[in-house]
C-alpha cells in the first residue's frame, strides 16, 4: 500500500468526491442531532461540531476519503460532564482533547493499536451500539401508540427502500416523507425542536466561559483524556477499515494529529468533540468518495443546508430520528461477534464480555477498553507463564538431564522451584534450559535459590543449554557461584 | 473451450460447490487458467478489520479462507490465482467480469446470508444479467 500524493488526494476523484460528500451530509445530519440529544446539548453544537471537524479533517487528517464529525462514542463519554458543569466546560474539555491527541499523536500513536486485542475491539464496537440503542428507549417506548407507528414506518422506509431506490440515503427520505405527514396532519409527536433550537447562524469564534485555574482543569482532564482515547480508537479503526477498503495507505499517526487539530477548532468555535465515523466513512466510500475533497464536500453541504432548512429541521420527529438510530446502532454492532463468542478461545471471549459489561455500566467506552486491555493482558501473562521441568528418559545413559519448558520470569518462578523443592533427586544432575528463556532477576533469583538449596543438599548441579542473553542476565545478577552464599529462607 | 474461467468465491458452501464444478469444467482443457475472485463489502472489511490484529493478519486469514478453494484446483494440475476485490459483490464481479473479457463465470445461485440476499437482492441474478459472457449458475 502506498500513500497517494497531496494533489492525488484532493483532486484525484472531483466528481466522486462531490456527490459523496453530499450524500453524507444529508445522513449526517440526523445523526449530529440524534447525538447532540444524547449528550444533553442543543443541536446547533453537534451540527456545528461536524461542519468544523469534517472541514479541518479534510486539510489536517492522514486518511482521505474517512468522514469524521460528532460521534456518538464522543457524546456518551460527555453526558456527565455537560450535566454536572454545563457546556461552558464542555467547549474548554474538548479544547483539551484535541491538545492530548496532537501530544498522542506526535508520540506516535498508532503504535499503541497494536496492544489492544481484537476481542477488546469487537466489545468496543458491540457497546457502542448498545450505548447508541439504549439513548433511543426514551424516544420509543412508553409515549403513545402514534410514536410506535412512527418508529415502524421509518424502520420500514430505511431497511426495504434502499433495495429499490439508492440514490438518495433512505433515512433523509424517511424525515422528509413522514415530518411532512406529521405537519400536515397535524399530529401530536415530540420534535427536534421541542429539546434544543437550531438557529440559522455560522459558527462563532468564542473561548470558553470556564475560570482558567487549576479546579477547572481538574473538571475537564478526567473527560477529555476518556475523550481523546476514545477518539483515537474509532479513529484508527475506522483509518484502518478504509484503507483495506480503498485499497491505499494512510498516516495514523497524522491522522490522530488531525483529529486534535479539528478537535481544538471546534471547541472554539462552539462544538462538542468528535471523532471519526465508521458508517459515515462506509457511506463516503461506498458512494465514491475517495480523496480529502469528500470530507470537505461533507462538512460545507452540511452547514449550507442548516442555514437554509433549520425551520424544517426543527420540526423532524423525534420517533422518525430514535429509529433512525436505532438503524445506526444495529449497523454498528458487530453481529459475527456471537460465532466467535462461541469458536474463540474462554479468555477472548469472556474479554469481549467484560469490555462490553463494563462500558454499559459505566457509560465510558475509554474504561472498557481499559478493563479489557488490562484483563488480556493478565490472561496473556498467565498464558505464558506455564513452566514445566521434565526428567529426560535416556536409559542408555547414566547422566540425569532436567529439561525445563517456557519462560522463565516474575509470573513464572514457582513452578520451577517447587519441582526442585518436592521431587527425589540424585546426586549428580544437570538442568536444561534448551527449551526456555531467563528473562528477569526473578527468573535468576529462582534459580540462585534451586541452585544454593541443591548445594546445601550435596548435590551436583550443571546448567546448560542457556542462550546468550540468558546466560548474560545470569552472569550479572546469579550469586549462587559465591561460596559463602545462602538459599533465602522464604 | 473455455480457457478462461472466473469463479466468483465467498468461502460459503454454495462457493465451494460452484469451485467444484469448475473444476470439472476445466480438467478437460489443456492451458486452462481459473481466477478465484474473493469480493469484500464495506461490512465485511468492517468485520475482517476488527477480527484482525494487524493488516499482516488480516491477509493470511483471507487468504487461508480461499486455500482450500484453491488447493480443489492445483491438486488437479489446474493453474488458478486468488483476486480480492473491494466493493458490493454484484457490481465488482460484473464490471471485473466484463473488463477481463472471461470466456465463462461460474457462481453459486446464493451467497452467505439470507437477510443480506432479501435488502440487497440476488448477487447471482445481478451476475447472470450483466455479464457479457456466458455464465454458469450452481444450484
Amino acid at each position: 500500500m502506498n500513500v497517494q500524493s497531496l494533489k492525488q488526494q484532493w483532486f484525484g476523484n472531483i466528481r466522486g468526491d462531490i456527490l459523496s460528500g453530499t450524500v453524507v451530509a444529508l445522513a449526517l445530519i440526523p445523526e449530529a442531532i440524534a447525538f447532540s440529544i444524547i449528550a444533553g446539548v442543543d443541536p446547533m453544537v453537534g451540527l456545528y461540531a461536524s461542519f468544523t471537524i469534517a472541514v479541518i479533517i479534510a486539510f489536517a487528517g492522514g486518511r482521505p476519503g474517512m468522514i469524521s464529525a460528532a460521534t456518538g462514542a464522543m457524546a456518551l463519554a460527555m453526558v456527565l460532564l455537560v450535566k454536572e458543569h454545563g457546556i461552558q466546560y464542555l467547549f474548554a474539555a474538548t479544547i483539551l482533547t484535541g491538545i492530548l491527541q496532537i501530544i498522542f499523536g506526535y508520540l506516535k500513536v498508532a503504535k499503541v493499536m497494536r496492544f489492544i486485542p481484537r476481542a477488546v475491539m469487537m466489545g468496543f464496537v458491540n457497546a457502542l451500539a448498545i450505548l447508541i440503542f439504549m439513548a433511543q428507549i426514551d424516544f420509543i417506548f412508553g409515549i403513545s401508540s402514534l410514536t410506535y407507528v412512527f418508529v415502524g414506518l421509518t424502520l420500514l422506509i430505511v431497511y426495504v427502500l434502499p433495495r429499490y431506490f439508492k440514490a438518495i440515503p433512505a433515512p433523509l427520505i424517511a424525515i422528509v416523507v413522514l415530518s411532512a405527514i406529521v405537519i400536515t396532519m397535524d399530529l401530536n409527536l415530540q420534535n427536534v425542536g421541542n429539546l434544543g433550537t437550531i438557529t440559522q447562524s455560522l459558527p462563532g469564534f468564542l473561548i470558553p466561559d470556564v475560570p482558567f485555574n487549576f479546579e477547572t482543569l481538574q473538571i475537564i482532564f478526567p473527560t477529555a483524556l476518556a475523550l481523546s482515547i476514545i477518539g483515537l480508537l474509532e479513529s484508527l479503526l475506522t483509518a484502518s477499515i478504509v484503507d483495506d477498503m480503498t485499497d491505499t495507505g494512510s498516516d495514523k499517526n497524522r491522522e490522530a494529529r488531525g483529529q486534535g487539530i479539528a478537535n481544538v477548532v471546534t471547541g472554539f468555535f462552539g462544538g462538542m468533540a468528535g471523532c471519526a465515523m465508521i458508517g459515515q466513512s462506509g457511506i463516503n466510500v461506498k458512494s465514491g468518495g475517495r480523496g480529502r475533497l469528500s470530507a470537505l464536500t461533507a462538512g460545507v453541504v452540511l452547514i449550507i443546508l442548516i442555514l437554509v432548512f433549520a425551520p424544517l429541521v426543527m420540526q423532524i420527529p423525534m420517533p422518525v430520528l430514535a429509529a433512525i438510530m436505532v438503524m445506526v446502532s444495529i449497523g454498528t454492532f458487530d453481529w459475527s461477534s456471537f460465532k466467535y463468542l462461541v469458536k474463540a478461545p474462554r479468555t477472548d471471549a469472556i474479554v469481549l464480555l467484560v469490555t462490553v459489561v463494563t462500558v454499559v455500566w459505566t457509560h465510558d467506552l475509554s474504561k472498557g477498553v481499559l478493563a479489557g486491555v488490562l484483563l488480556s493482558a493478565i490472561f496473556f501473562t498467565a498464558k505464558i507463564s506455564k513452566v514445566s521441568v521434565q526428567k529426560k528418559d535416556l536409559p542408555s545413559s547414566i547422566e540425569n538431564i532436567y529439561e525445563v519448558q517456557g519462560q522463565l520470569f516474575f509470573a513464572s518462578v514457582e513452578d520451577f522451584t517447587l519441582y526442585f523443592e518436592q521431587n527425589d533427586l540424585p546426586d549428580e544432575l544437570t538442568i536444561d534450559f534448551s527449551n526456555s528463556h531467563v528473562w528477569d532477576d526473578s527468573a535468576v533469583g529462582a534459580i540462585d535459590r534451586v541452585m544454593l538449596k541443591l548445594q546445601e543438599k550435596g548435590i551436583e548441579v550443571t546448567l546448560t543449554g542457556l542462550n546468550d542473553s540468558s546466560r548474560k542476565l545470569l552472569g550479572k545478577l546469579a550469586i549462587h557461584q559465591d561460596k559463602d552464599a545462602k538459599a533465602p529462607l522464604h | 473451450m473455455y480457457k478462461r474461467i472466473l469463479v466468483a468465491v465467498d468461502g460459503s458452501v454454495h462457493s465451494k460447490r460452484a469451485a467444484a464444478h469448475a473444476v470439472f469444467l476445466a480438467s478437460a482443457t489443456p492451458d486452462v487458467h481459473v481466477t478465484l475472485l474473493y469480493v469484500l463489502d464495506y461490512d465485511k472489511t468492517r468485520t475482517d478489520v476488527i477480527h484482525s490484529m494487524s493488516s499482516e493478519e488480516l491477509h493470511i486469514d483471507r487468504k487461508n479462507k480461499i486455500m482450500p478453494i484453491k488447493e480443489m484446483f492445483s491438486s488437479k494440475g489446474i493453474s488458478s490465482e486468488i483476486k480480492i476485490l473491494h466493493g458490493e459483490a454484484g457490481p465488482v464481479i460484473v464490471e471485473h467480469a466484463n473488463q477481463e473479457n472471461y470466456d465463462i463465470v461460474v457462481i453459486g445461485s446464493r451467497g452467505l446470508n439470507a437477510l443480506q440476499e432479501m435488502v440487497l437482492g440476488s448477487v447471482s441474478h445481478k451476475v447472470a444479467k450483466r455479464v457479457h459472457s456466458p455464465v454458469l449458475l450452481i444450484k
